[in-house]
């Protein structure tokens, strides 16, 4: 029992941390309220499903997602993103269109129903219970993407040039950053952490359409919650999240579970306006 | 080194620099005098690229700069010390120091402790970040984080707002230090006529987006400075 219940909590953490660190980035560090992140993550799944039905071992699939993604989210910052740093309003309507789009797109495309593919992980057995294997494939890919980010932003110059930029872009310039270079850069990651998401939820959710529906409202909350330190911010919200789902989930039921993860988010949002990490001045 | 002729800047469609001309060469100290509104800190926003120049020609190490991105031009040499120092406040005074290396593209070993050389008292403060510093430690922080970057030429705008006097004598004594060592040129804007005198060659005077006098820094005698000063506000 208590495996179990452990179990549902760290699978719920990471599939948190999964969904909304790309999010974060982009939310969180950047400011640009992107409507359209789930899409990011329908795109992925769709990628990845398109690849492994061409023959492409699955992990080759993930990475070709978060690629194309990265690559879509370069394209979308250029042609739209940029022209609207700093104007909220503009940004979601903009970005919610784009959402539209996409879904409109991909539902032509490919139909509105769910694309699966047809790999086979088997189950894993302890403490009396049966649990997929690919669940633990997810969570440590989620950790692993954190982990990833983590030392990127604390050892490496680009990162080291990033978090400063997104503190002052306009000091930064005068220093010498080109700072089109660097927020187009770290809105290609966000996306691209987006669009691998996606294309780990392929083999638990399919493809379709409403993918992105489904999880951006959890990825925003995480986000607002967790406030403006993306790594710090992230972990924290998911973890807090995930232990309530899972806990509830085990105890009554997954729909009691996600109610409850909205009451304590309304609640803290009203204690900590600016999030968990909102008073911490520095930090990752 | 550096050529401004007949350089117009502003804000939108509200003019603040109108025809504004100096040159400052090699080794120099120039330093720039005026009220607050009459232009001090447009002009070394448009000089760094910040703002864009709307009319007239900024050259620079023998290059056209006058359209030319902010980074470019401090890549090319030019180290910039903004009004209110700029200090990134959640970077580490260290971070804040290897981010300005790293923005012109020369991280290397080595450099961040011949920065500290120059400004010990930072050493104590080197993993907090920069937003918990004092405003004149911050100052400190932002002439180090330029210095790191061996420009040719820093502008620094009003270094010594805010600051204590006893930090303010320590920024005097070190820029001449540097000027020594390291043949450093220098264009300042201040309000403070003491320390534009302590560290310039030669004083021009600004008044409403443009340059209205040139004085020796030996003419410069508190009453003349004052009175000139004041009375160019009426």
């Amino acid at each position: 029992m208590i495996a179990t219940t452990l179990y549902l909590i760290v699978y719920s953490i990471s599939l948190l941390m999964l969904v909304s660190l790309g999010l974060a980035i982009i939310f969180g560090m950047m400011k640009v309220i992107n409507l359209a992140h789930g899409e990011f993550m329908m795109l992925g799944a769709y990628t990845c499903v398109l690849c492994v039905n061409a023959g492409a071992p699955l992990w080759l699939s993930f990475a070709a997602a978060a690629l194309a993604v990265g690559l879509f989210g370069i394209v979308v910052e250029r042609l739209i993103i940029r022209f609207l740093y700093g104007r909220i309003v503009d940004t979601l309507l903009a970005t919610w269109g784009l959402s539209l789009f996409l879904v409109g797109l991909v539902t032509t495309v490919f139909g509105p129903q769910a694309w699966s593919i047809s790999a086979r992980f088997g189950n894993v057995s302890f403490g009396g219970m049966n649990f997929s294997a690919y669940t633990f494939v997810l969570i440590a890919i989620s950790i692993g993407m954190v982990v990833v980010t983590w030392l990127i932003a604390r050892f490496t110059t680009v990162g080291l040039i990033v978090r400063g930029t997104m503190q002052d872009a306009t000091v930064a310039s005068g220093l010498g950053v080109n700072r089109n270079l660097v927020y187009m850069g770290t809105f290609g990651y966000g996306a691209a952490l987006a669009g691998l998401a996606g294309a780990v939820l392929v083999p638990i959710t399919g493809a379709s359409p409403s993918l992105g529906l489904f999880f951006v409202a959890k990825a925003f909350i995480n986000v607002i919650i967790g406030g403006h330190l993306p790594l710090i911010g992230t972990i924290a919200a998911s973890s807090l999240f995930g232990t309530i789902d899972g806990f509830v989930s085990y105890v009554w039921s997954s729909v009691v579970g996600e109610v409850s993860v909205l009451i304590v988010a309304v609640i803290l949002l009203r204690l900590l306006p600016l999030g968990i990490t909102g008073r911490l001045r520095s930090g990752l | 080194m550096l050529t401004v002729e007949n350089l117009d800047s502003g804000y939108g469609s509200i003019p603040v620099l109108t025809g504004l001309s100096l040159s400052v060469s090699q080794g120099e100290f120039v330093g720039i005098l005026g009220h607050n509104g009459m232009g001090k800190t447009t002009l070394l926003k448009t000089l760094i690229g910040i703002l864009p120049a709307t009319a007239g020609k900024i050259t620079f190490a023998g290059n056209v700069i006058t359209s030319a991105p902010a980074h470019r031009r401090a890549r090319a040499g030019m180290g910039y010390v903004p009004q209110g120092r700029g200090i990134l406040p959640g970077l580490t005074v260290r971070d804040n120091l290897l981010f300005a290396a790293a923005a012109v593209g020369a991280r290397r070993s080595g450099q961040l402790e011949e920065a500290l050389d120059d400004f010990p008292r930072l050493k104590a403060y080197l993993d907090r970040p920069g937003g918990a510093l004092s405003g004149g430690e911050q100052q400190l922080l932002a002439l180090a984080r330029t210095l790191i970057q061996k420009p040719s030429i820093v502008l620094l705008d009003e270094p010594t707002e805010g600051i204590q006097p006893s930090i303010i004598d320590e920024i005097v004594d070190q820029m001449k230090g540097l000027r020594q060592r390291r043949g450093l040129t220098i264009l300042l804007v201040e309000q403070n006529v003491d320390f534009i005198r302590a560290l310039s060659d030669r004083v021009l005077l600004i008044h409403k987006g443009t340059i209205t006098n040139e004085f020796s820094v030996d003419a410069l005698t508190d009453t003349t400075a004052m009175g000139d000063f004041s009375s160019v506000e009426h």
